[in-house]
């Protein structure tokens, strides 16, 4: 901005962080800023506790779910008949019959009935071991979106479309070749389409081979005014295989896991390990010379962040609320009380060019609430992680990149708001009005969102249109379309990416500068 | 309002302070604008929220006051604006020297400022209460799904009133911070930090004995259970004594602010 060295606009942003600097109360405020959020942020842990309802009575850490190849957790829970598969070769296999069953109610015992979920599974697939979490590659029909080819949990490839019956049943087959898994999909078991070649990196020589059928909890989520919840209950998926062909060297007879009747020893249902809630009757029977039925209960999917399930990483940063509270009263204060005192005419007495004047303000306030989020978020996250583990509560994984990102972006909201707080006290030339409206208008839509009071709906539209869609940039958890799940704010999952839900509040933030602008070029100080 | 001359100083307080408040320039938009914003987010919630079947969870009441939680910063506003003007302008010097009983000048803040928040909190919630009603029954909200023949039943009323209470002892909250903290902004910023941060702070803190003492003492969390009209049995604490939390925030921010002013120079 400064064009030349003899130009004011240095010496007025030194002006204006003296200004900053030398009044004790703003300095105050910014301090009060980092130790509130830091606060705030580790009465989450204190204030919460492990609830282990493992029916064998282990240890909270049975409880961590499996974490698949990107460090992600995954749920991995599935019935599968398998053999070992040594170097290069092929499985292929004809669904020809897929049928579910569930719970409407959620109670097992209440009756069932037929039907698939969207995201009931079976078909084949090429996995490092049984182990859960370990890599794998798949080609499977599901109950309505189609034949996918899916693999590593994350990644999902449309195939075929349309239901599978008798009529028209699906032929699923995968090849591997070196660290190469290519799968194809076909009607007839002559004309073949590929849906996808995959390199999965490090693949042993020696793979688990085989065919599986998985079906997800069923779903019922309710919207209302006390916000989301969701109701389910555990389901089977049954698929008939036939003309089970492997190639390449294989070794071992089909493994066929024993039939499970859904009960403990004593009686009472069995949680499986990824937290899915209770598990169905599953198992697997021969079904003539080359196939197999197999039931199935569970899924192969990354998992969705539910509450109660464990600790993002950005809870940490639930106090940012304070914070940003503290960082607007100091930021529109620095304006106002210009305003109030009448400094402000001596302040443009000195800098006859007012919107340089602004833009020095905007440009310390900015760079100060930075440095006061950057160090807030900097302190929180780790020492809340740390405290949540100490407590034994389940952290949800989250990468470097990612953990970096919802500081650096706590700072650079908090930076963004004390600017809008500026522009909007330059509007109103009034502090009370103007913090109070800059609050109202960043704080009160993001509690009506994500404190549980709106339904999902309206919530997501407050996340997208107003400056609350900034707390967009603290999510570190992710929706997958190939996961039913509660996908609302107050889970932690915003409509907005990231940084587009930042731009929006520094769209509002540029308008109400442009705004603070003109009204300050045209008023009388 | 009539003024009775008596040779105690509280009603010429009154007086003062009445005058003071009616002819500031802020005054009547802020009073405009708390029942204008409080009907608008109301009306907004009502015609947005449906009822999709028996006990679909929904409060009538809850969905047709909603606007009541963007209305208390405007009522804030107003309060914080009562005291924190006279500060920032030292105003309070002369009206000190006029009234020396500090704690007089305080009440009488404090009955002005409680009944004009009254005078526009009745429009604002009684207009929520009118549109909501006319709006919900064909938002689902009918006796099929298990809500009476009327929504305007004791519980409304006592939701509609309690609403109105609400927002006067929000604003007793908000002079009692002002008179403690001297300053607008600050007094506005924390003001809505204690409203709004006790639901954020609850939200992330999973026990639930302290989940339900978090929403006990939070001052917007605790006051706005008086607007409960089902699941009474299910809410952490019965309507009132929601209500008398608040009270209890309000009365004891006065009393605080009652004696910082009296120990502090002005």
């Amino acid at each position: 901005m400064a064009t030349a060295p003899h130009d004011g606009f240095a010496q007025l942003v030194h002006a204006e962080w003296t200004k900053l600097r030398t009044v004790r109360g703003w300095l105050v405020g910014l301090l009060v800023a980092v130790v509130l959020t830091i606060g705030i942020g580790l009465l989450g842990p204190l204030g919460s506790q492990i609830s282990c309802v493992h029916v064998d009575g282990g240890g909270c850490s049975a409880q961590s779910p499996p974490k698949g190849p990107d460090g992600r957790e995954v749920v991995d829970d599935k019935t599968i008949v398998y053999r070992f598969l040594s170097g290069d070769g092929s499985i292929t296999a004809r669904l020809t019959d897929f049928d579910g069953e569930y719970a409407p109610t959620g109670d097992v015992q209440a009756g069932t009935v037929h039907g698939l979920q969207p995201w009931s599974k079976a078909g084949i697939l090429i996995k490092d071991g049984i182990k859960p979490g370990s890599p794998y590659a798949a080609v499977l029909a599901t109950g309505s979106h189609g034949v996918r080819m899916q693999y590593d949990y994350v990644h999902d490839l449309p195939g075929l479309a349309g239901p599978v019956s008798a009529a028209t049943p699906r032929w699923l087959r995968l090849v591997r070749t070196g660290d190469v898994i290519t799968g194809l999909n076909s009607a007839d078991g002559a004309m073949w389409t590929a849906i996808g070649t995959v390199r999965l990196a490090n693949l042993p020589h020696d793979l688990v081979i085989g065919v599986f059928a998985a079906s997800p909890q069923y779903e019922v989520i309710k919207s209302s005014f006390g916000g989301t919840r969701s109701n389910g209950g555990p389901t089977t998926a049954t698929g008939t295989f036939d003309r089970i062909a492997l190639t390449g060297q294989t070794s071992g007879d089909w493994t066929v896991p024993p039939t499970y009747t859904g009960s403990g020893p004593d009686g009472q249902p069995l949680r499986p390990q990824g937290g899915d809630g209770p598990k169905a009757p599953t198992g697997a029977v021969q079904h003539g010379s080359d196939g197999f039925v197999i039931t199935g209960s569970g899924n192969i999917a990354p998992m969705a962040v539910s509450e109660g399930s464990g600790k993002t990483v950005e809870s940490a940063l639930a106090g940012t609320f304070a914070g940003l509270i503290a960082v607007i009263v100091v930021a529109a204060l620095t304006m106002t009380a210009e305003y109030r005192r009448g400094l402000i005419r001596t302040s443009l007495a000195a800098s006859p060019r007012r919107g340089r004047l602004l833009a020095a303000k905007a440009t310390v306030l900015g760079g100060a609430s930075f440095v006061t989020g950057l160090a807030a978020a900097a302190i929180a996250v780790p020492s809340v992680t740390a405290l949540e583990h100490h407590k034994g509560l389940y952290v949800f994984h989250a990468s470097a990149g990612a953990q970096i990102r919802i500081v650096v972006g706590t700072a650079a909201l908090l930076a963004v708001a004390a600017v809008l707080a500026l522009a909007v006290g330059t509007i109103v030339r009034r502090g009370a009005a103007a913090v109070a409206a800059v609050i109202v208008v960043i704080v009160l839509p993001y509690i009506l969102a994500v404190a549980s009071v709106l339904p999902a709906g309206a919530a997501q539209w407050l996340t997208r249109l107003t400056p609350a869609a900034a707390f967009a940039v603290q999510q570190t958890v992710t929706s997958w379309p190939q996961v039913t799940a509660v996908y609302t704010p107050t889970n932690g999952y915003y409509p907005l990416s990231p940084w587009t839900g930042l731009a929006v509040l520094c769209l509002y933030a540029a308008v109400a500068y442009a705004l603070a602008h003109r009204l300050l070029l045209r008023r009388d100080a | 309002m009539s003024v009775c001359l008596d040779f105690t100083d509280f009603p010429d307080a009154l007086h003062a302070e009445w005058t003071k408040l009616r002819t500031l320039a802020g005054t009547a938009w802020l009073l405009a604008a708390a029942v204008v914003l409080t009907v608008g987010l109301s009306a907004a919630s009502a015609a947005g929220v449906t009822c999709d079947g028996a006990h679909c969870g929904e409060d009538p009441a809850k969905v047709g006051l909603l606007g009541v939680t963007l209305g208390q910063a405007v009522v804030a506003v107003l309060a914080v604006l009562a005291v924190g003007e006279e500060y920032g302008t030292g105003m309070i010097r002369v009206t000190f020297a006029a009234m020396p009983r500090r704690e007089a000048v305080l009440a009488a803040k404090a009955v002005v400022v409680a009944g004009l928040t009254a005078a526009a909190g009745v429009p604002a919630v009684l207009g929520s209460a009118l549109i909501a009603l006319a709006v919900l029954p064909g938002n689902g909200f009918t006796a099929a799904h298990g809500y009476g023949p009327h929504l305007a039943t004791a519980a409304t009323a006592r939701a509609v009133l309690g609403s109105v209470l609400y927002l006067v002892l929000v604003a007793l909250l908000a002079l009692g911070v002002t008179a403690m903290l001297r300053d607008s902004a600050a007094a506005v910023g924390t003001v809505l930090g204690l409203l709004y941060l006790f639901p954020i702070v609850a939200a992330v803190i999973s026990n639930p004995d302290w989940h339900r003492h978090a929403e006990q003492i939070g001052p917007m969390q605790a006051g706005l259970t008086v607007q409960t009209t089902i699941d009474l049995a299910q809410q952490p604490l019965s309507p009132w004594q929601g209500i008398g939390v608040l009270a209890v925030w309000a009365f004891g921010a006065l009393a605080v602010g009652a004696v910082v002013m009296r120990s502090r120079d002005a």
